[in-house]
């Protein structure tokens, strides 16, 4: 149990950084209706640019800003495929994404990881800073929970501006009724390959992140995480929807739906002990087990509701 | 305004689904001309206003909008001049936006879509006004989900979306047909505003044939992909129901057109 609270701060301070992602995901699976498989690949991405950058003696911030605008072009790519080449979104996605893993090694120079040291460059967010602010060596606002959670209030005050602007209304319309927006004028595809560049960039900025607290890339390290976006995503509406309306509010929701995410997985290892190489297997199913719930709760009720009926 | 010269269409050539749905359709409508559609199911109607609307391009033909060739511009690009209401109530707005999200769209028709604000305070008490028109209330519901609408709330919605920006040509695809009587005489009753006061070109299809002689000052009727009968002045004024289906058995040629054209 002792093991397990004091994981908690790391298991908050991932699910943080992974909420950044799922924000991303939102974009396209929610706003724009659209199953987009290219996230795997361009959160390695951005992880490995960012790294590659850093070491070449790029500052954080540029190299996060290479690593955001580098998980854009993949997400151009698959809208390319998509709009272009009328390949469906999901196709288009996996193409992008089995593409990205040769091109992932190639940036780190055909190696399978890269270091970052810690104590040589400045990062934003680190495991090491974690620590060393409990121990009292660094001050509070180096924690990665603090420095991710003002990230991540910048990222939703971005989304919630762009998504009141006219091109960002015309986007969610894309996604609503896409006969409706091209009747108003609206170009579809243009917002399409839009949308997906956003929402890829956050993803990559997402993996920029991670790279820094774990101190490396790899090419591994995006493996799933569109199975992670979407428990975020899903936890976040089950949890919170009721009360959360404002669009703002949903973004919010679905950085904490990644942070209950991790927290479980967390118990899961600390409190059963298991085997960390199962750690995928109970991903799939903790996301199936939420992904069904508003299914479930569908079904229950009409059943209850017929049953009624039957009385009378 | 609205030019269609020798108009081509054949879905699925080549195969044996293969359907000439527009056979060399000729129609020039003037300014400000009100034409309402009728003919049997297959014969053109809707596929006619796909054609203008510009949803897929045409084999054949020349189409143009107030002197503008648009033959070969995409649905998006037309959208300029065109302002559309569908059959099905659930096309025409985008249900998961709030009434004003869905107006504020319908507003910058034609107009690039820039990082200015999606909708201005101004705009909001505009279209309260706007609303106000339609008569169901909804200028006191702005930031509702259009997707609580009923259908006749959303078709009218449309109707004012469309006209919202005064378009060169209006296109209603039997707009009314998937409303109640009471609904569809109430949406009616707003086009006819909305189009007289903005003094619109319109095209109409309409199933009704009441609704077609009622409204409008011209009618015309499609049969197998072209235009067979075309009335307009004085005479479409005095037509009854009666006199349009002779006209339609003479031109179509058929005995079962009654039928055809009452049951469809």
């Amino acid at each position: 149990m002792t093991s397990f609270i004091n994981a908690l701060p790391g298991a908050v301070s991932q699910g943080l950084i992974w909420g950044i992602m799922a924000i991303g995901l939102y974009i396209t699976y929610r706003i724009l209706n659209l199953s987009d498989l290219t996230v795997d690949g361009s959160f390695c991405t951005g992880g490995v640019v960012c790294v590659m950058l850093m070491v070449n003696g790029w500052n954080v911030w540029a190299a996060m800003l290479g690593a955001f605008l580098a998980g854009a072009v993949t997400g151009l790519v698959t809208g390319f495929f998509h709009t272009k080449c009328g390949i469906p979104a999901i196709l288009s996605g996996i193409l992008t994404q089995l593409g990205l893993w040769s091109v992932n090694l190639a940036i780190m120079g055909m190696k399978a990881n890269t270091a970052l040291n810690v104590n040589k460059y400045d990062l934003l967010v680190s495991l090491r800073y974690l620590q060393d602010v409990n121990k009292g060596t660094r001050p509070f606002y180096q924690h990665p929970i603090f420095v991710v959670g003002l990230v991540t209030a910048g990222v939703i005050g971005v989304m919630y501006w762009f998504f009141g602007t006219e091109r960002g209304c015309s986007i969610r319309a894309t996604g609503a009724n896409e006969n409706m927006a091209r009747a108003q004028g609206i170009n579809t595809n243009v917002n399409k390959v839009l949308g997906l560049a956003l929402a890829n960039g956050l993803v990559a900025f997402s993996g920029a992140l991670l790279c820094q607290y774990q101190s490396y890339a790899e090419i591994n390290m995006g493996r799933g995480a569109i199975v992670i976006g979407l428990a975020a995503i899903i936890i976040g509406e089950v949890a919170f929807g009721h009360f959360f309306r404002n669009f703002a509010l949903k973004l919010m929701s679905v950085s904490l739906g990644a942070i209950v995410y991790y927290i479980v997985i967390q118990a899961v290892i600390s409190l059963l002990k298991i085997d960390s190489n199962y750690l995928k297997l109970i991903s799939a199913l903790i996301v199936a087990f939420f992904l069904a719930m508003p299914y479930w709760k569908q079904q229950y009720f009409r059943k209850k509701k017929t049953a009624v009926k039957k009385e009378d | 305004m609205l030019k269609i010269q020798n108009v081509k269409k054949t879905f699925n050539p080549g195969t044996v689904n293969e359907k000439v749905a527009l056979n060399g359709l000729n129609l020039h409508l003037k300014e400000g001309e009100f034409v309402t559609v009728i003919g049997g199911n297959g014969a053109g109607k809707s596929t006619m206003l796909n054609a203008v609307a510009g949803v897929w391009g045409v084999d054949e033909g020349v189409i143009t909008i107030g002197g503008v060739d648009v033959t070969n511009l995409p649905e998006y690009q037309r959208a300029k001049y065109i302002g559309r209401v569908f059959q099905d109530p659930m096309m025409g707005t985008a249900a998961t936006m709030q009434i004003e999200e869905n107006l504020a769209l319908a507003a910058r028709r034609g107009q690039p879509r820039t990082l200015r604000k999606g909708i201005t305070k101004a705009e909001r008490e505009a279209y309260m006004d706007q609303l106000k028109i339609l008569d169901l209330g909804l200028e006191n519901r702005m930031t509702a989900k259009v997707g609580l609408l009923s259908g006749g709330q959303r078709q009218a919605l449309t109707l004012l979306m469309a006209t919202l920006r005064k378009p060169k040509l209006l296109l209603l695809d039997e707009h009314t047909a998937a409303l109640d009587p009471k609904t569809a005489a109430k949406v009616l009753e707003a086009t006819q505003k909305i189009v007289e006061k903005d003094h619109l070109t319109t095209m109409m299809i309409t199933h009704n044939m009441r609704d077609a002689i009622a409204y409008g000052d011209r009618l015309i009727m499609m049969y197998d992909g072209h235009i067979v009968v075309d009335i307009s002045g004085k005479e479409k004024k005095n037509l009854t129901v009666e006199q349009l289906l002779n006209l339609f058995s003479q031109a179509s040629g058929s005995d079962e057109a009654d039928d055809k054209l009452l049951l469809s």
